[in-house]
């Protein structure tokens, strides 16, 4: 990585990681000092202070949002490791604190009912080597990715922008699933639940429902391996729901059980959390009342820099680099301005690793005068919806997909 | 760095083609235990911590309280009927008031 290219933040985390490695090397004690290591997010009024822990099993430093039930936030600088977001670094994102710590592959059961021929009971082995396998890579991104920045702020989980990652999921089509137990005439949707459990006894457990013909289009799949690898306990193992081009939400974890309906779910976490404004963008005004409230689903396009923080002092020709997503399909382009968006240059699109993974970016800035500039970044997928120029706003702070901008200096 | 990662299995990435269908694989997958950290944050002292304390760290550590930004009163207090009404936390009646109290004064918009 270039000098230019390390993060603001991140120097005063190394800082202290030196610190505190230099500190345990005399008392052989390495995981408290680690702990104390602190991350500043530079969320609009705060609190923007957070841990980086270490103490999440099968997980290497994380910012810890929250201890229990887990909300861990990938550190931004990992996104300019690869196009592939490491296992030991992919966000975590529980409801309930009620999960299981203790897999045995030989018990663990999934269930399809509901509205089939018939109910089956499949085991690890009866999925892994009783249909064929798929891979694909797809983004899986929070709703609420980035709702620290929103202005107003909204109370959810204080994330900045590492909510996401990338990976190359492997696994079954739920379409083979669904097929084998036969889905009869008359399903309407399909409902997923995972192995975590509500900690008051009539709390809603956390299930989540796609259409039918979604369920059945041949891409949503479940997934038993990401980047290669069984899935991290707290990345959802033994199984995850991938729906690609869809948020985060419908990625149950753990899965369980498979229910066909035949009737539309009004379980609380598809009708009444997780909804958005039925409108352009998802985005009102604060405070407006009596809009339409419709299900998150598809998720828009977004893009970053990878290898510059807002603040950073740059060479006038610094290499610029980083990632885009087009949300629901393809990238079509990245397109950055150095002049507040009155004139765009086109940055060159790294290897396609599939339309719905991450898409490495980069150029050469040519910045024609030593001073400040606002970078801005612009992802157009390949439907040709384009980031828009100005911050989306709801009460849930979900979508959050505005032209991001860094303010660097030229040397 | 990624390609380290894999086993024989994902050698052959899919670029353009979303999905590609191979036979059933060979790949298995290991049992899991493991034990996960526990926070002891308590909320810091001041008039209705114990309330606070006492009826708001059940689901969640205090990290998801104390990590929010600063909120109005009429705010706070639609949070605290949420998690009675939508998550079914067992507050007492006459301790909303003070939990409300408490966020304002910690956390109130200004
Ligand atoms: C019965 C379980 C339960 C109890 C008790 C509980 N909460 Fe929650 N709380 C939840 C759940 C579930 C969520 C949403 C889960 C998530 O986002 O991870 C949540 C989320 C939150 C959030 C984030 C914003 C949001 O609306 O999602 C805040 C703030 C919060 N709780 C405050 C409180 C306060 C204050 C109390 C004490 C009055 C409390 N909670 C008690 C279950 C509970």
């Amino acid at each position: 990585m270039a000098d230019d290219g390390v993060f603001h933040r991140m120097m005063t985390r190394r800082r202290l990681l030196a610190a505190a490695s230099a500190a345990a090397a005399g008392a052989a004690l390495s995981r408290p000092a680690w702990a104390q290591s602190m991350i500043d997010l530079p969320l609009p009024d705060g609190p923007g202070a957070r841990q980086i822990t270490t103490s999440f099993p099968q997980k290497g430093p994380m910012i810890l949002q929250r201890t229990r039930p887990p909300l861990l936030e990938t550190p931004f600088e990992v996104f300019d490791k690869g196009v592939f977001t490491p296992n030991n670094q992919f966000y975590v994102r529980w409801h309930w604190a009620l999960i299981p710590t203790d897999i045995d592959t030989d018990k663990f059961a999934l269930t399809v009912r509901g509205h089939v021929n018939q109910t089956l009971s499949l085991s690890l082995n009866d999925i892994l080597h009783g249909l064929p396998s798929v891979q694909l890579s797809a983004v899986n991104q929070c709703s609420g990715n980035s709702r620290g920045f929103f202005q107003p702020r909204v109370p959810g989980g204080e994330w900045a922008n590492g909510a996401m990652g990338n990976a190359l999921w492997t696994g079954v089509r739920l379409k083979d699933v669904l097929d084998k137990a036969g889905v009869k005439p008359g399903a309407v949707q399909v409902r997923f639940k995972g192995l975590e459990e509500p900690v008051v006894a009539d709390a809603p457990h956390f299930v989540k429902s796609l259409d039918i013909d979604h369920a059945r289009d041949g891409e949503v799949m479940i997934a038993f391996a990401m980047n290669g690898e069984q899935l991290p306990l707290l990345n959802g193992f033994p199984l995850r729901l991938i729906v690609p081009g869809w948020y985060a939400t419908y990625w149950v974890k753990m899965l369980n059980d498979i229910e066909v309906l035949n009737q539309p779910d009004t379980n609380y976490w598809t009708k009444v959390a997780y909804t958005i404004p039925d409108t352009p963008y998802a985005s009102i005004k604060p405070g407006e009342a009596g809009v339409k409230m419709i299900p998150i689903n598809r998720m828009v396009p977004r893009s970053f820099v990878t290898n510059m923080a807002s603040g950073s002092k740059v060479n006038a020709a610094a290499p610029l680099r980083g990632i885009a997503f087009g949300g629901d399909c393809g990238v079509a382009g990245v397109d950055y301005s150095i002049d507040r968006g009155q004139s765009w240059r086109q940055a060159q699109l790294g290897k396609d690793e599939g339309k719905y993974g991450f898409r490495q970016w980069q150029t050469q800035l040519a910045l024609p005068a030593p001073g400040k500039y606002s970078l801005l970044i612009r992802c157009t997928n390949s439907n040709g919806v384009a980031q828009p120029d100005t911050p989306n706003w709801n009460p849930a702070g979900f979508m959050r997909n505005v032209v991001e901008s860094i303010d660097i200096i030229a040397a | 760095m990624f390609l380290n990662l894999l086993p024989v299995l994902v050698v052959l990435c899919v670029a353009s083609t979303p999905l590609a269908a191979r036979a059933a694989t060979t790949f298995e997958l290991k049992s899991v235990k493991i034990d996960l950290p526990d926070s002891d944050r308590m909320f810091p002292e001041g008039p209705g911590s114990d309330a606070i304390n006492n009826n708001c760290l059940a689901c969640h550590s205090a990290g998801m309280v104390l990590n929010q930004p600063a909120l109005s009163k009429q705010a706070w207090t639609a949070e605290v009927n949420k998690m009675i009404n939508n998550y079914k936390a067992p507050v007492a009646p006459e301790d909303v008031g003070t939990i409300v109290d408490y966020l304002t004064a910690l956390k109130g918009a200004k």
